[in-house]
């Protein structure tokens, strides 16, 4: 197996073009041909995940869903905040209510969630669609055995998806956003101030995050999950059960543990628990820290601990906080949400880098 | 968010993976040291073990491919080829001993043997959205193959396993059949100095396999690759293999070429089968008697269903074979039967297979008293 020793094949493949150094490891057998050392698999992986992605069926019907999901309570948002904005004083965030403000439709005034509520809504479908079948997927197709023999590390598979997934999440939530921020400025005719700008990418980053987060639940569902339409339909049931009946769970629990009786400080006390409880869930995490970021009028994100606090909250003069306030108030939110995303994927991470690569 | 730095696969190994080399007293050390000037084997394992809890997977493993060679894996489901294979790729870390692919220990450095190492998966499976040659273009562009390069490769490759007319079609619309050539291709695309297939023939039609085999014949020839290709079909080990190896629970129990497992596993036994017509159960009974006559016959079997099937006649010892179809022949003509034919049959390796197994279990259960 010297490189003398055998003639360049006629059929085989032609040597590649040798680099400059070869570097030559004790007791290696040399190579026929020099080959380059491969770098970034990670690279290589998401590249073509991304194509696939990109190329899917999930990503047309995925950006639809979240198009009107944000569309529909933009369209009636933008008409009430219209009729109002003249009679507003002091404009200085009237754009940016188009995000959180939940307008009243028809003759019945019946309220719709705002745009944030409806994208907080439907976004964990997009983590999930891009991550339930990364892994397990590939074992179903009998692909990863054939993956992990080619010169790449194990982790660059898990990487790839993942950051291939990012990407995707990336791409539509900006389009969505930004389509809404155009319209919004096409029909209020308002052109957004710098803060209003800025929280508006502050809020679009708060939003990566949470889908990453359920990105990477995904791909912790599809690396312990055998198949992948049990890990789609566990993945599901969590969506469902957070962010639609989460609140429903949290109060069953909060009133089991304190009951809402007694005097007015047990009372307080137990809504303070109550909040705590709620914030076990990403969901709630997200949905207070994207109000206090789009609404620079939201000045807290918990009720207050004393009655004296209530008072209090009463008698303040109504302002707007300033864009680093607002950040300051929901940075624990905020930590907590990537902590989350990043336990996820480490968990994910760890368990496939342990599995059997047959199984 | 993103991930951690840590590689798993590489770390673990840096004690274990030199171990051998530096404690030359725990095993036996192999009779090639550095000074031998005779081309070291592209693949060699000593005392390679794999232990899944309990269950010994593969069980001090002394295994050696040459280059320009064929080696043959045989074995029963579960006797641990798969593992051992996956042993040698540094996708499953050994328990015990060590592998040495390319010379390289691929449990600590799996990148550079991956590279040079082509490896057909049992059930092998390809992106189904993608056409053929889009699943290939993957692998080169994951091997860092330069584009152009890749692509005449990929063309080379597809041609050689005879799916050119359906490279460009996605490949759910493609057979099993199709799917493992495509494997064997996709093993190729690196222009791989080892090639490790894992049954690599289980689905293709008896034509395509005769092609395959030839090309895997082709490839050990002209490029001088080592193949290692494991399989229970029998026949094919026999027609393409240089020598084989055959595996029972973990433990290789015989390893060889054809003639020597013979000699091996054999009970020095050969066959002859020879063409008598014979008219009633009279003249089958003569022939009978005139073949056991002759000295080294040890054994003879009328043909079962019809009289124009050939006798078979065992020979103790086999070497003796020759002289006893010339005896056969005399025998004939002094004799008057009616011979048709008389010729050798080529000792079977579905027949040593059984033996080996057999006396393996024989041997275990010894051992275990």
């Amino acid at each position: 197996m010297t490189a003398e020793g055998t003639p360049i094949p006629a059929a085989g493949p032609a040597p590649a073009p040798a680099p400059a150094k070869p570097v030559r490891r004790e007791g290696e057998i040399p190579s026929r041909r020099e080959r380059s050392v491969p770098h970034a698999g990670w690279i290589v992986v998401a590249r073509k995940e991304l194509a696939d992605h990109l190329l899917s069926a999930r990503f047309v019907v995925l950006f639809i869903v979240v198009g009107l999901a944000a569309l529909i309570p933009l369209y009636f948002a933008a008409d009430a905040i219209r009729s109002a904005a003249s009679t507003v004083s002091g404009g200085q965030a009237i754009f940016i209510a188009l995000f959180w403000y939940a307008p009243k439709v028809g003759d019945a005034q019946i309220a719709l969630p705002s745009v944030q509520g409806f994208l907080g809504l439907v976004a964990p479908l997009l983590g999930l669609a891009f991550a339930f079948d990364s892994i397990n997927g590939e074992r179903a197709q009998g692909t990863l055995p054939r993956l992990l023999s080619q010169p790449i590390h194990r982790d660059d598979v898990i990487n790839g998806k993942f950051a291939a997934g990012l990407a995707v999440i990336a791409i539509v939530i900006g389009v969505v956003v930004g389509v809404i921020a155009a319209f919004g400025i096409i029909r209020l005719g308002i052109v957004p101030a710098a803060s209003e700008a800025l929280r508006l990418i502050l809020w679009l980053l708060l939003t990566f995050i949470y889908v990453s987060f359920w990105l990477a639940f995904g791909m912790l569902l599809s690396v312990v999950v055998r198949r992948a339409a049990t890990s789609a339909l566990i993945g599901f049931g969590a969506w469902l059960l957070f962010t639609i009946f989460g609140g429903l769970i949290t109060q069953l629990i909060g009133g089991f543990l304190a009951p809402l009786t007694g005097t007015v400080q047990q009372q307080i006390n137990s809504i303070q628990l109550q909040e705590t409880i709620n914030r076990l869930l990403p969901d709630t995490l997200y949905r207070e820290a994207s109000l206090v970021l789009l609404n620079p009028q939201v000045t807290s994100v918990s009720s207050p601990a004393t009655i004296a606090g209530y008072q209090q909250a009463q008698q303040r003069i109504p302002s707007l906080l300033s864009l680093d306030q607002s950040f300051i108030l929901v940075w624990p939110q905020v930590v907590a949400l990537v902590a989350l995303t990043v336990a996820c994927f480490a968990i994910a991470y760890v368990r496939f880098m342990r599995q059997e690569v047959r199984a | 968010m993103t991930a951690p730095s840590t590689r798993p696969i590489r770390k673990r190994v840096g004690r274990k993976g030199s171990g051998s080399d530096t404690d030359p007293g725990s095993r036996p050390r192999h009779a090639r040291t550095e000074g031998d000037d005779r081309p070291r084997a592209p693949i060699r394992t000593r005392g390679l073990t794999k232990r899944y809890g309990e269950l010994v997977a593969v069980d001090h493993l002394d295994l050696e491919v040459q280059a320009g060679e064929i080696f043959g894996l045989l074995g029963q489901n579960g006797a641990g080829k798969t593992t051992t294979i996956l042993m040698l790729l540094g996708l499953t870390e050994p328990s015990d001993g060590q592998a040495r692919v390319v010379g390289l220990d691929p449990a600590r450095r799996p990148l550079e043997v991956k590279r040079r190492v082509g490896y057909l998966p049992d059930s092998v499976g390809f992106y189904s959205d993608l056409s053929g040659r889009e699943n290939l273009r993957y692998t080169a562009e994951l091997n860092r193959i330069p584009r152009e390069l890749a692509e005449t490769t990929i063309d080379e490759v597809i041609e050689q396993v005879g799916l050119s007319a359906r490279a460009d079609d996605a490949t759910d619309t493609y057979s099993r059949g199709m799917l493992q050539r495509l494997g064997i291709a996709d093993a190729l695309v690196k222009d791989p100095d080892v090639l490790i297939l894992d049954e690599p023939t289980t689905a293709i039609d008896p034509l395509g396999v005769t092609e395959i085999l030839e090309l895997l014949r082709t490839l050990v020839r002209d490029r001088g690759m080592a193949i290692l290709l494991s399989s229970h079909l029998l026949n094919q080990v026999q027609s393409v293999c240089d020598r084989i190896g055959i595996f029972a629970a973990g433990r290789l129990i015989g390893q060889g070429t054809m003639t020597e497992l013979a000699h091996r596993f054999g009970e020095d036994t050969a066959h002859i089968e020879a063409g008598v017509q014979t008219d009633d159960a009279a003249g089958a009974e003569r022939v009978r008697e005139v073949l056991k006559a002759i000295p080294g016959v040890v054994e003879v079997k009328a043909p079962r269903r019809s009289t124009t099937d050939p006798w078979v006649i065992g020979v103790k010892p086999a070497s003796d074979e020759t002289r006893v179809r010339r005896s056969i022949l005399a025998a004939a003509a002094s004799t008057g039967l009616d011979l048709t034919s008389v010729r050798p049959v080529a000792p079977s390796l579905e027949e040593i297979y059984r033996r080996a197994v057999e006396k393996a279990a024989h041997g275990h259960a010894r051992d275990v008293r």
